[in-house]
C-alpha cells in the first residue's frame, strides 16, 4: 500500500491541473494548472524507476546493491528543461496579454472587434 | 565509398542536424546584412531538401526498405538486449511526411523573403523558423518514442513564439497563448502515455514496444492517452479551438509550416496506432452474441464519428466566418477531418480477412489526401498572406475588385479553391474521389456526407472569389499592385505541384502513397528491421 501512494499523487496532481485549466479564467492560474500536471508526469517517471532498497545509480565500488533504474531519471531532466522553456514562454505570453488588455481574465481578451 | 552514399547512411540525422544548426547561426550571419543572411537560409533548406530527395530516391529504390540509423553505435540493441539507444527509422511513410515538410519548408522561406521584410527581429524569425522545420523531421523520422515527444515540444514552442510574432495585436498574443496551452497538455498527455508503456516494457524504442505490446488494461488507458493527446495537436474537433487562432493570426509564411505541424501530429497517431499497436488492433474487445468487436472496428467506428463532427463543425464555421484566414483555417479543419474519416473507415475494413481491398483503398485515399491538404490549404493561406500584403485588410467585407489588380493572385487562388473543394483536374480531387469510394463501401451515408460538405466547401471559397477578387473597382484600392516575385514564386512552386499532382494522380499513388500505405498496413517490416538479430 505505502508504495502505491506515489501513484494516488500522481493521479490527484494530474486531475487538480486538469481543473485548474479547464475551469480557471484567471490565465496564471491556467498555467500553475499545466506545471502541476507536469510535476504530475514528472513524478510518475521518478516513481517508476524506484526499486524498494535501491540506492541511486552510480557505481561505487563497494560492491552491487539494487539500483534505481536511470534512464527515467534521464527523462524527467530533460522533460524539466522542456518544461522552464514552457514555462518562461507562457509567462512572457501573459505579460504582453497584460500589456494589450490591462486583465488576465480569459473572458475579455481577445474579443475587441478589428 | 564515395560521398553521396555517405551522405545517404548519415542522412536521417543530417536532416535533423542541418537546419538545427542553421537556425543558431542565424543571428551569427544576419551580423553581416539581411540578403546574405536570406540566402543562407533559403541554402539550408534547400541543402536538407536535397538530403530528402537523396533518401527518399535511397528508400523507393527497393521494394520495403527501411533506413534505421542509431546514434552512437551500429546495432539498435546493446549486447545484453537493452532497447536504450535512440535510433530513426525511415520508412515509406516517414519520407512521405518528409517530402510534405520538403514542399512546404522550401514555399514557406521563399515567400518570407518579401512577405516578412518590413518587420524587424527578423534573425530571430528565422532561427525559429529553422527550429520549426528541424523539430518537424525530428517529428517525422524518429523511431523512439521519448524522442518524438521531444521534437513535439521543440516544434511547438518554436511555432508558439512564431505565432505571437507580431506582439503589436493583441489577438496574436492571445492566439499563441491558447496554442502553448493546447500543445503543452497535449504533449504532457503523450509523455504520461509514454510513461506508462515504459513502465511495462522496460523500453522506449517503437519497434521494440510493438513486439512486445501486451494489450493490457494499461496498455488501452495508454493508447487512450495518446490518441487524445495527438488529436489536441492535430485539431479535431473538439479539440480545435485554438486553430482558427493560431492559423489566423499568424504570419502567412508561419501557418504554412504550421499546417506541416498538424500533419505530423496526425502523423505521430498513425504511427502509434498503426505501427506500435499495429500486432493488437484485431483483439477482440467484446462479444455481442455472435458478432466479436475488434479493437481495429471500434477505434475505427470512433474515430469516423469524430471525422464527421469534425467535416461538419469546420465547413459550417467556415461558412459564417468573415476573416479570410480564419476562415480558411476552419476550411483546414475540415480537411483534416476527410483524412481521418478515411483513416477511420480504412480501420473498420483493412484488417477483415474477406476483403481488405476497401480498407487499402481507403487508406489510400486518406494518406494521399494528408499530402493534397497540406498544398491546397497550404496555397490558399499563401494566398490570403499576399492579399493582407498587399492591402493590410483581412475582412472579407471591406475586400473586392482584386483580380484588377493583382492577376497572378487570382489564378493562385482559383487553382486553390478548385483544389480544396476537390474539382477535377486539381489533386483534391484525385484524393476525394478515393476517399468517396472506398467510404462508400463502408457505408454510403458516410460518402454521402463528404460529399455534401465537398459541395459546402465550394461554397465557401466562391463567396469569398466573389467578394475579394470580383466586383467593381474600390477606389481605396486603387494603389494595390502585384505582390513580390519571391511571394509570386512560393505560390508557383506549389500551384504547379498541385497541378501536376492533379494530372498524373497514378504516378504520385503508386510511387509514394503506395510505399506508406504498405508500411501502414503491415507493420512486421518495421519491427524486424531494428529487433532482427535476437
Amino acid at each position: 500500500m505505502i508504495y502505491n501512494i506515489p501513484y494516488i499523487a500522481v493521479v490527484a496532481l494530474i486531475m487538480i491541473g486538469l481543473y485548474a485549466v479547464v475551469f480557471k479564467r484567471n490565465l496564471i492560474k491556467i498555467v500553475i494548472g499545466i506545471l502541476l500536471i507536469e510535476n504530475g508526469v514528472n513524478l510518475f517517471l521518478i516513481t517508476l524507476a524506484f526499486r524498494q532498497d535501491s540506492i541511486a545509480p552510480i557505481y561505487r565500488g563497494t560492491g552491487s546493491r539494487l539500483m534505481s533504474l536511470p534512464v527515467p531519471h534521464a527523462l524527467t531532466l530533460t522533460s524539466i528543461v522542456i518544461g522552464v522553456a514552457v514555462l518562461a514562454l507562457m509567462l512572457s505570453l501573459i505579460i504582453h496579454i497584460y500589456r494589450h488588455y490591462g486583465t488576465l481574465d480569459a473572458r475579455k481578451i481577445g474579443r475587441e472587434e478589428e | 565509398m564515395n560521398i553521396i552514399d555517405d551522405i545517404i547512411l548519415h542522412s536521417p540525422a543530417l536532416i535533423v542536424a542541418i537546419p538545427l544548426l542553421g537556425a543558431f547561426l542565424t543571428p551569427l550571419i544576419s551580423k553581416i546584412n539581411d540578403k546574405v543572411r536570406n540566402v543562407f537560409v533559403i541554402s539550408i533548406v534547400l541543402f536538407t531538401s536535397a538530403i530528402v530527395l537523396l533518401l527518399a530516391n535511397d528508400i523507393y529504390s527497393a521494394c520495403g526498405k527501411i533506413h534505421t540509423y542509431v546514434f552512437g553505435g551500429t546495432a539498435a540493441i546493446t549486447e545484453g538486449g537493452f532497447a536504450v539507444r535512440i535510433l530513426f527509422e525511415v520508412d515509406g511513410l516517414n519520407i512521405f511526411m518528409a517530402i510534405i515538410t520538403t514542399i512546404l519548408a522550401i514555399s514557406g522561406v521563399i515567400y518570407s523573403w518579401a512577405f516578412m521584410k518590413e518587420n524587424t527581429g527578423l534573425d530571430k524569425y528565422y532561427t525559429l523558423y529553422l527550429l520549426m522545420i528541424a523539430g518537424m523531421f525530428g517529428m517525422i523520422l524518429t523511431g523512439d518514442m521519448f524522442n518524438f515527444f521531444v521534437f513535439l515540444e521543440i516544434t511547438s514552442i518554436a511555432s508558439c513564439a512564431l505565432i505571437a510574432f507580431w506582439t503589436s495585436k493583441g489577438k496574436a498574443v492571445d492566439a499563441g497563448f491558447k496554442y502553448i496551452v493546447i500543445s503543452a497538455i497535449g504533449a504532457l498527455f503523450i509523455l504520461f502515455a509514454i510513461a506508462i508503456l515504459y513502465g511495462q516494457y522496460n523500453a522506449l524504442n517503437m519497434a521494440v514496444l510493438a513486439s512486445n505490446i501486451q494489450f493490457s488494461f494499461l496498455d488501452k488507458i495508454a493508447l487512450v492517452i495518446l490518441i487524445s493527446g495527438l488529436a489536441m495537436k492535430a485539431g479535431i474537433v473538439p479539440m480545435h479551438m485554438w486553430l482558427p487562432d493560431a492559423y489566423g493570426r499568424a504570419p502567412a509564411s508561419v501557418t504554412l509550416i504550421l499546417v506541416g505541424v498538424t500533419q505530423a501530429s496526425l502523423y505521430g497517431a498513425l504511427r502509434m496506432i498503426f505501427t506500435v499497436y499495429g500486432g493488437k488492433l484485431t483483439t477482440t474487445i467484446n462479444q455481442i452474441g455472435d458478432v466479436n468487436i475488434d479493437l481495429n472496428l471500434l477505434l475505427g467506428i470512433f474515430i469516423v464519428g469524430l471525422a464527421l463532427v469534425t467535416i461538419f463543425i469546420g465547413v459550417l464555421m467556415a461558412l459564417k466566418e468573415n476573416n479570410f484566414k480564419r476562415m480558411i483555417a476552419f476550411a483546414a479543419v475540415a480537411e483534416i477531418g476527410y483524412i481521418i474519416l478515411a483513416i477511420g473507415a480504412a480501420l473498420t475494413t483493412v484488417f477483415s480477412a474477406t476483403d481488405p481491398r476497401t480498407g487499402i483503398m481507403a487508406l489510400k485515399g486518406g494518406i494521399f489526401h494528408i499530402l493534397n491538404d497540406a498544398l491546397d490549404i497550404g496555397l490558399l493561406f499563401l494566398v490570403a498572406g499576399a492579399i493582407y500584403y498587399a492591402t493590410k485588410e483581412t475582412s472579407l467585407n471591406r475586400l473586392g475588385g482584386l483580380a484588377r489588380n493583382m492577376k497572378y493572385t487570382t489564378i493562385f487562388f482559383l487553382i486553390g479553391l478548385l483544389a480544396v473543394s476537390g474539382m477535377p483536374p486539381m489533386n483534391g480531387f484525385a484524393s476525394k474521389l478515393m476517399i468517396y469510394e472506398s467510404t462508400y463501401q463502408v457505408n454510403p451515408i458516410l460518402s454521402i456526407i463528404a460529399i455534401l460538405c465537398s459541395i459546402l466547401l465550394l461554397a465557401v471559397f466562391v463567396k469569398v472569389f466573389h467578394s475579394a477578387f470580383l466586383g467593381p473597382k474600390l477606389p481605396k484600392f486603387d494603389n494595390v499592385k502585384e505582390v513580390p516575385k519571391s511571394m509570386l514564386l512560393a505560390m508557383g512552386i506549389i500551384a504547379c505541384i498541385i497541378i501536376f499532382i492533379g494530372l498524373f494522380p497514378d504516378l504520385v499513388v503508386n510511387n509514394i502513397v503506395q510505399p506508406a500505405v504498405n508500411a501502414l498496413t503491415n507493420n512486421s517490416n518495421y519491427i524486424n528491421n531494428v529487433i532482427g538479430g535476437i
